[in-house]
């Protein structure tokens, strides 16, 4: 019954993992750009998120509402102003970019809030729990795992069943010949970026109330989402969601072992994967 | 006045000049055909067209309008569709997704609409849920022409849709234009089949080393006249 309870704890935490990997993939799978800020844009909307707590008294989900179209028009700006500029068929100009921003968003970050460690109260969500059976389920990893279904169900309507996401696909396989049929490249990957940072701040909601975080969180969080994105194969969202799911279970596995083991199994699993799958578990068919 | 008007039209590639001041007029309803070998500027002329190479504001005009240095989108959007050189289908999309990305952002009233489009190439309608990049590559330049109807323009460019494909599937294919014409578009198509340029165009244009060398309606200009435009005066 303990790796009952292990494997469901870690199908669990790897629902946030997905999440912080849902909008790393997203802007992959559509401008081949790898956001070298992510992580610290999701510490970012957390202290957004803290903010409007903080501010306005609000409970955190009724924050993160308020949130998101801010981070909506972030990433918008972001792409238009900076990230457009880059983009190209040198992948080092954006790399250099983005790990430039993440530098300065956590000096930002540390000059603005300090070094110490937050937490977005989260009230009796915090610690309530449900019991299915002999074991005990979270209600927050709950509600970050569905967070999680729900994202991935959403992104993939918008990709499959939308004229956005048809755009964002044409785009995607060939931006010339997309802007021969009347799409501006440069209007989608600021909605392409956009949309990440709505993704991005639904993470920073569970990351926030789940753990404390501080400005130089966001590089580690950075690396699981990576591991996430290529365990699913680059670009796809479900994939994406799978690869978080193992991680989230190599390391609950490997806690149960040992817990000192706990992130090393996660980054050991990624490295398996690899080593069998080269181009993830599920990769798009045409890259 | 030309609907379409290309004046001293010029294109580089970094140093090497690929058109040489071309002037051309496309007449409301007409069809011209623009012949070459390999490396005439042909393609370079669409591409200008189109707006994927940029040019000077009036070295192309479009229903009275600069448009030389517009974006290929905002062009699209005017009125000017192209047929790009090895059909250029989303390998992501569906063979009715591709044909709905040519209506993505000029929707007008027009002929032009899934049903038509399945009208003019029923193959299509059957092959509709299957990736664009899983048809025969005569499909795929269906799929291509249809795609750019659907936004109904008022020029459709057409780059070399006859490349890499078997006669009898040329045959096909050149086969729709009469429909195509009767919906009033004006057309300009681009070939180094000149026997289908000839049939189809009402005027036509024969380029070599970027420049225009003959022009003339097809029963005006004798096979000696297009074999030294085509291939130089010497050859």
């Amino acid at each position: 019954m303990i790796w009952v309870d292990t494997v469901l704890q870690g199908v669990l935490l790897g629902g946030l993992y997905a999440l912080f990997a849902l909008g790393l993939s997203l802007v992959f799978g559509i401008m081949r750009l790898v956001n070298l800020a992510h992580g610290d844009l999701i510490v970012l909307a957390a202290y957004l998120i803290l903010m409007i707590v903080t501010l306005l008294g609000l409970g955190p989900f009724l924050a993160a509402l308020i949130a998101l179209p801010i981070m909506f028009a972030l990433g918008w700006a972001l792409q238009r102003v900076v990230l457009n500029r880059v983009l190209g068929t040198d992948i080092l100009p954006p790399l250099l970019v983005t790990f430039g921003l993440s530098v300065v968003l956590q000096n930002a970050l540390l000059e603005g809030f300090s070094a110490d460690s937050r937490r977005i109260p989260a009230g009796w969500l915090e610690t309530a729990s449900l019991p299915i059976g002999p074991i005990s389920v979270g209600v927050m990893p709950l509600l970050t795992f569905l967070s999680a279904i729900g994202v991935t169900l959403v992104l993939q309507f918008i990709f499959y069943r939308t004229s956005l996401g048809r755009a964002f696909r044409a785009t995607s396989d060939d931006p010339v010949t997309a802007s021969l049929m009347g799409v501006k490249p440069s209007s989608v990957f600021a909605q392409a970026t956009g949309i990440a940072m709505v993704v991005v701040t639904i993470a920073a909601l569970y990351l926030g109330t789940r753990a404390n975080f501080d400005p130089t969180t966001g590089p580690a969080r950075l690396i699981y989402a990576f591991e996430a994105v290529i365990i699913g194969g680059l670009g796809s969202l479900w994939g994406t969601l799978a690869g978080g799911i193992i991680i989230g279970v190599a390391q609950t596995g490997g806690a149960q072992i040992n817990p000192e083991w706990q992130i090393l199994a996660g980054h050991i699993a990624f490295l398996v994967v690899l080593l069998i799958r080269p181009r993830g578990l599920f990769p798009r068919a045409f890259d | 006045m030309a609907l379409l008007e290309t004046r001293g039209l010029t294109a580089f590639y970094g140093d090497f000049q690929a058109l040489f001041g071309v002037d051309l007029d496309l007449a409301e309803g007409e069809t011209m055909a623009v012949i070459g070998a390999n490396g005439a500027g042909k393609t370079t002329l669409m591409r200008s067209i189109a707006g994927v190479i940029a040019q000077k504001p009036d070295m192309v005009r479009f229903d009275g309008e600069n448009i030389g240095a517009m974006a290929p989108d905002d062009i699209m959007a005017a009125g000017i569709a192209m047929v790009p050189e090895g059909r250029k289908l989303f390998p992501s999309l569906s063979v009715e997704e591709n044909l709905l990305m040519g209506a993505h952002r000029r929707k007008v009233d027009g002929p032009w609409r899934l049903e038509t489009v399945y009208e003019l190439f029923p193959i299509l309608k059957e092959r509709r849920h299957q990736p664009g990049t899983a048809l025969s590559g005569g499909q795929q330049q269906m799929v291509s022409i249809g795609r750019a109807l659907m936004s109904n323009p008022r020029v459709l460019l057409c780059d070399e849709i006859s490349l890499g494909l078997a006669p009898v599937v040329i045959k096909d294919i050149y086969a729709a234009f009469p429909r195509i014409r009767e919906t009033g578009a004006s057309i300009v198509v681009v070939e180094q089949d000149i026997g289908q340029a000839m049939k189809v165009a009402d005027r036509v244009h024969c380029m070599m080393e970027g420049r225009v060398t003959l022009s003339g309606r097809p029963d005006e200009l004798s096979r000696e006249a297009i074999h030294d435009a085509y291939f130089g005066a010497a050859a």
